[in-house]
């Protein structure tokens, strides 16, 4: 009886690289490996040793589409680990920071990296020959993203105006004032990617997911919350480490993060979108609505029209602080350190991000784990796979191919946060 | 346009926490000790959609990046993005899908590529997470610093520099 192997051996449009192996016996899928190399906690311990000032620096290299949520991870650790509450204008401000790199990062992988896949083509630049003003539309939306993390951040890559305690510039009220002209037409934008995607060929695909984000008791989730899922859990973000924890898994140098209690768990847009319906501002809503999603969307491939909602919320939400802004009389909290280890975690775009700081009282960084939200999905991913590849048999082998990879990309996955590169290998005996 | 009203960019492309992926970098941090006056020079991280940003209304861009195309570490391509095709695989070892080779065949696509657009890719061997570039692509940086200046006073002498330049590894 022969077996069939899947092996994908470069992943395309996701962000770094990546690695998928599925072997088939006939009609059964005997094995689903994810393979990503993840660099040795690098960053962990490079961060060892350093000032607690240099964190925001040193994290926002991590990753080069998603700076601002390490930063942000980075600084609510040491602040919670010093005792240091940044509110009012302050807080403001690390929400409409948020708010653009959820739009600059959400715009490119709804257009550039995931789009091409439902409209069969096999890469935005093919898909930009036959519809430039529908791409020009998505790079327009990611320019009004990169400039909201420019202005409030400093630069559009890795933002140098972020640090422990705030900010070292803060900007004036004027200053916002066309970056708001910009929103208005961005959420525009947005609202049309809703319409747009929705209309996308979507295969049935249901899972019984464990969905954890965030949840506030106001807001849609950016950098404060309790940490929930639809299974029950709901915890301070302290508390993460007794209940999640990393496995080894030997067929992959990352680290799969699992629920101690009930294992795999799905991270991002969805799980957000699922938990917190109730928080999304009522254009959000009514978009969802008029897209065909309810309250709660349990399909993966649907996510493109989340995160398109989810554009529409960044947009709305950017407006809604920019016209309630006052320059506050100080760019920072005063910062005093003290022995603690301090926890954070906030909503990067790609789902929930860890951060946890051990510090001496001299501010020095003893050591520190980071848990990227990709890291935190392999396993659904892996699981995803289990059930797309047999349900997809017949299909001729480039178009299950195609599927495998797309449903990889339904995720978003930022693998060069989680890893170094991922081949995917598809062999067919 | 004359170069009087002309606007070149020079960008280093990479990431330094990233082995010989920080080459880019590199090399214009080399640039930035005796800058070429009315040269703008850029540090980018490699999302190829900002590129497209970068270079509105430039006139005259040049690219630095690390590449793995397989060629001896430290050897330096030189491409004419605007008369040819990047070989996409040559920016295969970008931290990010949509690289640069990318960003500058959807700006061609998209009729938003500027007149003169020159990419330097150099060799990399090392792209694992760390600080630090390899030997021989050290080695290289020097030499790229120097050939994108003499390339850039070309242009700003009145010449052409696309067509005074050979498109093959030096």
């Amino acid at each position: 009886m022969n077996g069939r192997t899947i092996k994908v051996e470069s992943l395309a449009r996701v962000e770094g690289e990546g690695g998928l192996f599925v072997r088939i016996q006939g009609e059964r899928v005997t094995e689903v490996q994810l393979r990503i190399f993840e660099p040795p906690r690098f960053f962990e311990a490079f961060l060892r040793g350093r000032m607690f000032s240099e964190a925001p620096d040193i994290t926002a290299r991590i990753c080069g589409i998603c700076p601002v949520a390490y930063q942000m991870s980075a600084c609510h650790a040491v602040e919670d680990a010093f005792g240091v509450q940044v509110d009012g204008q302050l807080r403001a401000l690390r929400r409409l920071l948020y708010c653009g790199e959820w739009i600059e990062s959400h715009a490119l992988h709804v257009y550039m990296l995931h789009a091409p896949d439902f409209l069969g083509y096999e890469d935005a630049i093919r898909m930009a020959k036959d519809h430039p003003q529908v791409v020009q539309r998505g790079l327009r939306l990611k320019k009004t993203g990169n400039n909201i993390v420019r202005l409030v951040g400093g630069r559009e890559i890795h933002p140098i105006n972020v640090r422990v305690g705030g900010f070292y510039r803060v900007p004036g009220k004027q200053e916002l004032a066309p970056l708001a002209e910009e929103l208005r037409r961005a959420r525009d934008a947005a609202l049309e990617t809703v319409r747009w995607v929705a209309a996308f060929p979507f295969p049935a695909f249901d899972r019984d997911y464990e969905f954890v984000a965030l949840r506030h008791p106001e807001e849609y989730p950016f950098n404060e919350g309790r940490l929930v899922s639809n299974k029950g859990l709901d915890i301070a973000v302290r508390e993460y480490d007794q209940h999640f924890v990393e496995e080894h898994v030997a067929h992959s140098n990352a680290l799969h993060a699992v629920l101690q209690a009930r294992g795999a768990y799905s991270v991002g847009p969805l799980a957000r979108y699922n938990l917190n319906f109730d928080r999304l501002s009522l254009l959000a809503q009514e978009a969802a609505r008029t897209a065909g999603l309810g309250a709660v969307c349990r399909n993966p491939f649907q996510s493109i029209v989340v995160r398109s909602v989810e554009l529409v919320y960044a947009c709305d939400e950017a407006l809604r602080l920019i016209a309630q802004y006052e320059m506050p009389d100080r760019p920072a909290a005063d910062i005093a350190p003290r022995v603690a280890t301090g926890f954070g975690c906030t909503e990067a775009p790609r789902g929930i991000l860890y951060h946890r700081s051990r510090l001496d009282d001299h501010g020095v960084i003893l050591d520190a784990k980071i848990v990227p939200p990709t890291s935190q999905n392999q396993k659904t991913i892996e699981g995803d796979l289990w059930q797309c590849v047999p349900a997809n048999l017949e299909l001729p082998k480039d178009t299950l191919q195609w599927r495998c990879e797309q449903a990889v990309r339904n995720y978003d996955p930022c693998i060069s946060c989680a890893t170094h590169f991922l081949h995917l290998h598809i062999e067919r005996a | 346009m004359t170069p009087g009203h002309a606007r070149s960019l020079i960008i280093g492309i990479g990431n330094p926490y990233r082995g010989d992926d920080g080459v880019g970098i590199a090399v214009v941090r080399r640039l930035r000790a005796r800058p070429p006056s009315g040269v703008t020079i850029l540090e980018a991280g490699g999302e190829g959609a900002a590129l497209l940003d970068a270079w509105t209304d430039a006139t005259n861009v040049i690219l630095v990046d690390a590449v793995h195309s397989g060629a001896p570490p430290g050897t330096i391509h030189r491409f004419d993005a605007a008369a040819l095709e990047i070989p996409r695989r040559f920016f295969h070892y970008s931290t990010h899908a949509f690289s640069v080779a990318e960003a500058v065949e959807l700006a061609r696509t998209l009729a938003q590529l500027p007149p003169c657009v020159i990419v330097y890719g150099i060799e990399g061997r090392n792209f694992a997470a760390g600080v630090g570039l390899s030997t021989e692509v050290e080695q290289a940086v020097t030499a790229v610093a120097v050939q994108v200046l003499e390339e850039m006073r070309a242009f700003q002498a009145g010449g052409t520099p696309c067509l005074k330049f050979p498109s093959q590894p030096i």
